[in-house]
């Protein structure tokens, strides 16, 4: 963060040190929200923002913690506005920290403008119903959960398992067919293995230009993760509404900012709602997914796609549960496919884009993409039941149809699913496969697909 | 207004503002707050410091700054140009405004001029709720202008033809009468009686017009975890239900998908208007980054405009998606002012907040003396599926009717997801009176039979999974086949498609029977000796598709086709 002229008043009257807050007494002319810099006995320089002002009293939470803080010799100057960061081009290529501090030894980070990082609301008079696909060269979503320009489709992983790998792959190899596309990147709380192995993934997107990589590491301050999706919003909204490029945001792992905003709930007194997540998780969230989107009239979009890992794998989960309620849709994870061996372990049943009959399809994607992922799926569910009636009678006891779907299931798994780390499938490639996964079936069975499609295989 | 005193904002956390020395206020008041004038409203007093929930972001406002009472509760300004339109949680038109909703960028209501037809004339003696005129160019639907409630005595002047939108159309009993009325959201607007008189509502989905059918003026919770399917059915409603005017409430919801409900508004036309189906439709959109607290007043928003058109003598219908972001918006706010916590965090006065949201339903014979009413659809959103979460617990005592979504039913893709074990509907028995009486002599029974089937099917098929189909007798084969075809052929419905979508009381009749008959005529083949099997592997599918060819009175074709599949089984003898 840049530190700009225009000094103000610093007050020292700080009285109380809780976790990671701050009460300052004897302040005037402070408003909520507002962004603080805070001075210690050290000289070290640190940042805040204002939770609540009461009279003379303000409560700030400091963003790299309170740690090494003291009642005497510490102060706060108030600054008049909301924390804002500069946007730009200038980020492309970047690697910063979680408050946008430059990490890859370069200068800071300049821009022509500032934006506040909470950003405003779209007016949903505004928006534009999304309607192109962004082809992320990974079969098992490009082909049945398409992801949609200005959707916002989250990834439910389990822990141990390769969402980080997938995340990064996506990241590294999607485009939007030819249009201006670039990538914001931000890890949250992730561990220093997972962010050395996120910048060595990303490497080459970044040389070229096409990539802002934000890390937040697991021993960094927890406010500073509050902040990171914020920072990477902003600076998304910037590429895409003005900038004119599709932008997609992928921010993992959102347990992780979660279990941030508990922190400080909990530190502050909030009464606890489920799981002792504040009550506001809801509402929190949306602010942060709600930013993708087009807008009428203008070139570019936002799309997020959001990580997070279920604790203990349970979808209900305030996390998940909540994130599903706001989100288009979701990808889901299954331990059982990863135990198989196959990469990326997605469980397409329970996975769903719900803008995908909007993004895909005649004129969007390839005229015969829908019907064949709706035939794809059909057929899968059809395969789980002869699966499980095939482990209660044996497969001897299974007719010529069924076991037709048993191979159906494998080919599914192993041609279509099943991806190298770092192999980027075309549409025409994914859809082909498919194609040949499905012929393995009686023509019969393929009810979902329309006569004159299944005459010219 | 007496003289307006500023007072001052001590403190400010997030949504909630505590501000002194306003002089005297009301709850629920509104105050305005800081340099560009954010509205708040009045929650708690007490030593002269006075609690407000603001309806707009905070970030700025400190102690110190202005705090000026507006000196009347928080009002909505209601008239013509409603319909086609899309406001905030506070009914400020969002069509208006600039593409990022920044706090303090004031909305500009139009200023667009309206012409008024007086229907009295001077020296006439008026009734609070009676008709003064209409505004001719306001739309497809004939917007009345009344005598405002608590005004009556003789019409003193009327204006005629060409009116600013601020305009004075009348003077009644010395008071003004203008075009455009405030109201205060939270109080209900009065009306003469309650009617109890029994019309249903037709909503145009089969499953619930069919199984759990509810009246004009009643209310309905639909429950549902994420990924059932919620929002379409909802949208389904808002499509083709027989109401005059839809209020939908994009209360905490996805930007992206009130951007989808709107623009399909405007592409489909209404059947029987002829009209566009956005033209009898008023969307207020709080969606889920919108500001809290307008969550909060959207609710009462929406019921507010919805009995303005009922006092007109319309049937309006409120679709609130979803009362659950409502609710939140209540919790968060409670937990700011320290409020003891109830279930789950909740306040203490959920029940009864939404007691008095769902209560604001009704069938009722206005102050003029017309017939209108106003039915209340809100969603559930219950966390985790769990359908006892206070929320959907409270909401299920004050509604009507339930239409619980299953996820099950939605993750097999049968849509719309509506559960007929988890469903009630507390209208039924009346509403079937109402059929027999007026047109359809067989729907009580036709309802009795579907719920049977279906029940048995069900009992049937989890018995099935047990023991495997092969071990159950013919005639429970033949339920088992009964039931699938009920529920592909008739309870399933296409929103994608032109044809099926909009529904039909004879067309869901007739494939009823339809199905009914040919599920006799299996029954009795079997009972004849014929083999189970080659009843099960029968070719059902153009009965099942049907559906999906045959228009909302395409009686004859749904007979034609019901008799050539009769025939086909009967050449199985």
């Amino acid at each position: 963060m840049t530190e700009d002229v225009g000094r103000r008043v610093e007050f020292t009257g700080v009285r109380e040190l809780r976790g990671p807050l701050v009460v300052v007494a004897g302040v005037t002319g402070v408003g909520w929200d507002e962004f603080v810099r805070i001075r210690l006995s050290s000289g070290e320089l640190r940042h805040g923002l204002v939770l609540e002002v009461d009279d003379d009293l303000a409560v700030v939470q400091v963003l790299e913690g309170t740690a090494g803080m003291s009642c005497s010799g510490t102060s706060l100057e108030f600054t008049g506005s909301p924390l804002d960061v500069p946007v730009g081009t200038g980020w492309l290529g970047r690697v910063c920290g979680g408050r946008g501090q430059p990490i890859d030894g370069g200068p800071p980070v300049f821009g022509t403008r500032r934006e506040p990082v909470t950003g405003a609301p779209l007016n949903p008079t505004w928006r534009e119903p999304p309607a192109e696909p962004v082809f992320t060269g990974v079969s098992a979503i490009d082909a049945l959960t398409t992801l949609v320009r200005g959707q916002k489709l989250p990834l439910f992983s389990l822990p141990g398992l390769p969402h980080l790998e997938l995340a990064t792959q996506i990241a590294a190899q999607s485009t939007a067919e030819g249009e201006q596309f670039c990538v914001v990147f931000a890890g949250i709380g992730l561990t220093h293995a997972d962010a050395a192995f996120a910048r060595d993934a990303l490497e080459e997107r970044s040389a070229a230009g096409e990539l802002v990589l934000l890390l937040n590491t697991a021993d960094d301050p927890v406010v500073e993760r509050i902040l990171t999706p914020r920072i990477a919003l902003t600076i998304a909204e910037e590429l895409a509404f003005r900038g004119g490029r599709h932008v997609l945001v992928v921010m993992t792992d959102m347990t992780s900012y979660a279990e941030a905003l508990r922190e400080v709930s909990a530190a502050r007194g909030e009464i606890p709602a489920r799981r002792s997540y504040p009550g506001y998780l809801y509402s929190d969230l949306a602010t942060l997914f709600e930013r993708c989107g087009r807008i009428r009239g203008r070139p570019g979009s936002v799309t997020v796609l959001p990580v997070l890992t279920m604790p203990g794998g349970d979808i209900t989960h305030p996390v998940p549960d909540l994130t599903g309620y706001i989100t288009e849709g979701q990808i889901v994870f299954s331990a059982e496919a990863h135990a198989r061996g196959v990469y990326p372990p997605v469980d397409p049943l329970a996975s769903l884009s719900r803008l995908m009959r909007n993004g895909a399809g005649p004129g969007r994607t390839r005229a015969d993409h829908l019907d064949v992922a709706a035939q794809l799926l059909a057929a899968l569910a059809r395969a789980r039941q002869v699966r499980d009636l095939a482990e209660l009678i044996g497969l001897s006891g299974l007719g010529r149809t069924d076991r037709a779907y048993l191979e159906f299931e494998q080919a599914f798994r192993d041609d279509l699913i099943g991806q190298r780390r770092g192999e980027t499938r075309s549409l025409d490639d994914t859809l082909e496969r498919a194609w040949r996964v499905l012929l393995r079936l009686p023509r019969s069975e393929l009810v979902m697909l329309p006569t004159a499609l299944l005459e010219q295989r | 207004m007496g003289v307006v005193t500023a007072g001052r904002v001590v403190r400010v956390a997030g949504p909630l503002v505590e501000v002194r020395d306003v002089g005297p206020v009301a709850m629920h008041d509104l105050v305005a707050l800081g340099p560009s004038a954010i509205p708040g409203e009045v929650v708690a007093i007490r030593d002269g410091l006075v609690s407000l929930q603001a309806y707009e972001y905070t970030g700025g406002l400190g102690p110190g700054a202005a705090a000026v009472p507006a000196g009347r509760p928080l009002s909505v300004r209601l008239g013509p140009g409603l319909l086609g339109r899309v406001f905030d949680g506070l009914l400020r038109p969002l069509s208006a405004a600039p593409a990022f909703l920044t706090p303090g960028a004031a909305i500009k209501d139009g200023d667009q001029s309206w012409r008024f037809e007086a229907r009295v004339s001077e020296g006439e003696v008026v009734e609070p709720g009676q008709m003064l005129g209409v505004v001719a160019d306001a739309g497809a639907l004939e917007h009345r202008v009344l005598v405002p409630p608590g005004t009556a005595g003789v019409v003193e002047s009327l204006a005629d033809g060409k009116c600013e939108p601020d305009a004075v159309i009348a003077t009644v009993g010395g008071a003004p009468v203008g075009l455009i009325a405030n109201w205060p959201v939270r109080v209900p607007r009065p009306h003469r009686a309650r009617r109890t008189a029994v019309e249903p509502l037709r909503t145009g989905q089969r499953v619930v017009d069919l199984l759990f059918p509810i009246a004009r003026g009643s209310a309905a919770a639909v429950p549902g975890g994420f990924g059932t399917g919620k929002t379409v059915l909802l949208q389904q409603l808002a499509k083709w239900c027989d109401a005059d005017v839809i209020v939908y409430i994009g209360c905490g919801e996805r930007g992206n998908e009130l951007a989808e409900v709107v623009a399909e508004l405007f592409e489909l036309t209404d059947p029987r208007t002829g009209g566009r189906l956005a033209d009898r439709t008023v969307v207020i959109a709080n969606t889920s980054n919108m500001p809290m607290m307008a969550r909060e007043a959207s609710i009462y928003t929406g019921v507010a405009v919805a009995e303005f058109y009922r006092d007109m003598g319309y049937h309006a219908v409120v679709i609130a998606d979803s009362t659950s972001r409502w609710a939140e918006a209540l919790r968060e706010f409670a937990s700011r002012t320290g409020a003891l916590p109830a279930e789950e965090g909740y306040p203490a006065d959920l029940a009864s907040a939404l007691a008095a949201f769902y209560e604001r339903a009704g069938s009722v014979e206005t102050l003029g003396g017309s017939t209108g009413s106003v039915t209340i659809i809100g969603a559930v959103s219950p966390p985790g599926g769990d359908m006892t979460e206070p929320v959907t617990a409270h909401t299920e005592r004050f509604v009507r009717a339930r239409w619980t979504l299953d996820r099950d039913l939605a993750y097999s893709r049968h849509y719309p997801a509506v559960s007929w074990s988890g469903s009630f509907s507390r209208d039924a028995p009346a509403i079937g009176g109402h059929h027999a009486r007026e047109n359809d002599p067989d729907w009580p029974a036709r309802r009795d039979r579907v719920i049977g089937l279906l029940a048995e099917a069900d009992r049937l098929s989890a018995l099935a999974e047990l023991v495997g189909a092969a071990t159950l007798s013919a005639p429970e084969r033949v339920v088992l086949l009964g039931g699938r075809l009920l529920r592909d052929g008739v309870l399933q419905q296409s929103a994608l498609s032109s044809v099926d979508a909009p529904g039909g009381d004879e067309k869901a009749a007739a494939l009823v029977d339809a199905v009914l008959a040919v599920v006799d005529e299996c029954r009795r083949l079997v009972g004849a000796g014929v083999a189970v099997e080659d009843v099960e592997e029968f070719d059902f599918t153009e009965l099942v598709r049907l559906r999906e060819r045959a228009g909302p009175r395409d009686v004859e074709l749904i007979g034609q086709c019901r008799d050539v599949v009769l025939a086909g089984l009967r050449r199985l003898m």
